[in-house]
């Protein structure tokens, strides 16, 4: 019923080029971003993976306008990225859902931010509950869910926001691998629908495979992309498409390359 | 055949002690229960009973110190006059905590909100709390006379340090995340205040309301045995001038029970306030 009801977000093409970013540290200004070319096209799920630590959340603080390139330019739509237009909704690894708020005044906390009317926050809010799997749980509390559960709620409280672009920062990490594998079908059901931009951060290379239409890797810091892989499994992906060859040579490729990227960045440490 | 011979039982061990568990469980809850709250009752009662035995084996002079069985007795003698000054100590701790609060939490936000005011304000803060309350209040009553205006004056430098410096802590005990998350969905800093830092701070809150609540009461009943007209402070003064030792007991005992209930009042405001909390408590 609600899927025929909720009309597809208008979603967004997103492009980065030549962008740089540097931090100031304890020993002068560490370079995080080194010209890194980056593009999602509308409706398109991109994944971002590299070893930890090479600077994959900042590449998103800049997209979300949480912090400004040094160098580059970010266009949304062929139009220079105005942080001020919020184009970016996100989900970080934890759910950050509000304690003293029940799952529904949580999922609704994006539309009090805007300024819109609470029985119209409310309402649209509740139509969503059946499609995530939270009917019964309005009125709950966050403490009173599994982990599953609350991560459903948190990506129920981005996907409201309706924004052209969807950034999940390592949304399962914290989560079993059962759930976890339930969570990444039910993302693409979420996506199927709505066809935001999602552009998805993950350390888990099969993770990317299953969800992505194209990964970057990154290298280790200061990152560059090091590799950009079409994935293009058939639509929509089921879990019998794991053990097949497209699959494991797509996850060969790019475990030998993320090896040989660790494998850099320990010889430059020592 | 043979697996399910292995299994059934396994199965059959752990659904007996899961029917049984519940019944037993329950008796010894209760039983647990009872025996956690005896040491709280015992030994109050313990050191009554010494004290009683002590007093009246060692013949002590009952103006030095009385037994508890005369104190109770002389206090319901003169429960009306106790009544009276237990009733304007009441009324002084509630409006002078009340005040206090209000101002804590104002300081609190506008220090958290304009950095220089923090930095200004946060040393003399620290330095109003090692003015010794001895020196001030006789001052106080001086400056203002024996109305209430001192006694509130007096419990807010006691009472609104530990507010403010719990508050100050839980605003920045926010994530930086939380912060961010904010605001991606576009929230002002005002309204991430508003809707994340500050009830995010609750629980520091009443963790510095509930210290706070002790101190309010001996706060103004030190008020008052510096200068007042009614109160348990100046009836405690009264009392040991006129050496019914027994009388001092007995405010001191009020005293002790208002504390106590105060302390009580701020536990469940907590409840009211923060339900989420104390249940996600009690689950884990």
């Amino acid at each position: 019923m609600t899927m025929t009801e909720t009309a597809p977000t208008a979603s967004a093409a997103i492009d980065l080029r030549a962008v740089s970013k540097a931090f100031p540290g304890r020993q002068g200004r560490v370079e995080v971003l080194r010209g890194v070319d980056f593009h999602a096209d509308a409706g398109e799920f991109v994944s971002v993976i590299g070893p930890s630590g090479c600077g994959k959340s900042t590449l998103f603080s800049l997209i979300a306008g949480l912090a400004q390139a040094d160098a580059g330019t970010l266009t949304l739509n062929d139009a220079p990225l105005n942080p001020d237009d919020h184009p970016v909704a996100y989900m970080p690894q934890k759910d950050l859902l509000l304690p003293w708020r029940s799952i529904l005044r949580n999922v609704t906390l994006p539309l009090q931010v805007v300024g819109m009317p609470k029985d119209e926050a409310r309402a649209k809010a509740l139509e969503l509950f059946p499609l995530f799997g939270l009917s019964g749980f309005e009125d709950a509390y966050p403490f009173q869910l599994s982990g599953g559960m609350r991560q459903r709620a948190a990506l129920m409280r981005t996907v409201i926001q309706e924004r052209p672009l969807m950034l999940l920062d390592e949304p399962f990490g914290a989560l079993d691998s059962l759930t976890r594998t339930d969570m990444q079908d039910f993302l693409l059901d979420v996506w199927q629908r709505f066809r935001h931009t999602i552009i998805f951060i993950t350390h888990d290379i099969r993770e990317a495979i299953y969800l992505s239409d194209r990964i970057y890797v990154m290298t280790a810091r200061p990152a560059r992309v090091r590799m950009v892989v079409e994935v293009d499994l058939p639509r929509p992906r089921t879990l019998e498409m794991v053990p097949t060859p497209a699959f494991a040579e797509l996850e060969t490729r790019l475990l030998n390359t993320l090896r040989e990227e660790n494998r850099q960045q320990e010889q430059t440490r020592a | 055949m043979s697996e399910s011979s292995t299994f059934s039982p396994v199965v059959g061990g752990a659904a007996e002690p899961a029917l049984a568990a519940p019944e037993r469980g329950a008796a010894g809850q209760r039983t647990r229960q009872v025996l956690r709250f005896l040491p709280t009752l015992l030994l109050p009662l313990a050191v009554l009973v010494v004290w009683q035995l002590y007093c009246s084996l060692a013949d002590v002079d009952p103006t030095i110190l009385p037994t508890p069985s005369r104190v109770i007795s002389s206090l319901w003698d003169a429960k009306d006059i106790a009544w009276t000054h237990t009733w304007q100590t009441l009324q002084e701790t509630l409006i002078g905590f009340a005040v206090s609060i209000a101002v804590a939490v104002g300081l609190a936000v506008a220090m958290d909100q304009v950095d220089w005011l923090r930095r200004a304000l946060y040393p003399m803060l620290v330095g109003s709390q090692t003015i010794p309350v001895i020196a001030i209040a006789p001052l106080m009553i001086i400056w203002f006379g024996f109305g209430l205006l001192p006694k509130v004056l007096v419990i807010i430098l006691v009472t609104f340090f530990p507010i403010v410096v719990a508050l100050l802590d839980g605003f920045a005990a926010t994530e930086r995340e939380a912060m961010n998350l904010l605001k991606t969905m576009g929230a002002s800093r005002w309204q991430t205040f508003r809707l994340v830092r500050f009830p995010g701070a609750m629980p520091y809150f009443f963790t510095g309301l509930r210290i706070s609540a002790t101190y309010a009461v001996i706060a103004a009943i030190f008020a008052e045995y510096v200068g007042a007209y009614t109160g348990l402070g100046i009836w405690m003064s009264q009392s040991k001038s006129a050496f019914r030792t027994d009388l001092v007991f007995g405010a001191i005992a009020v005293s002790a029970l208002v504390s106590v209930a105060f302390f009580l009042l701020v536990a469940l405001a907590s409840r009211i306030v923060m339900p989420w909390y104390h249940a996600a408590r009690e689950r884990s």
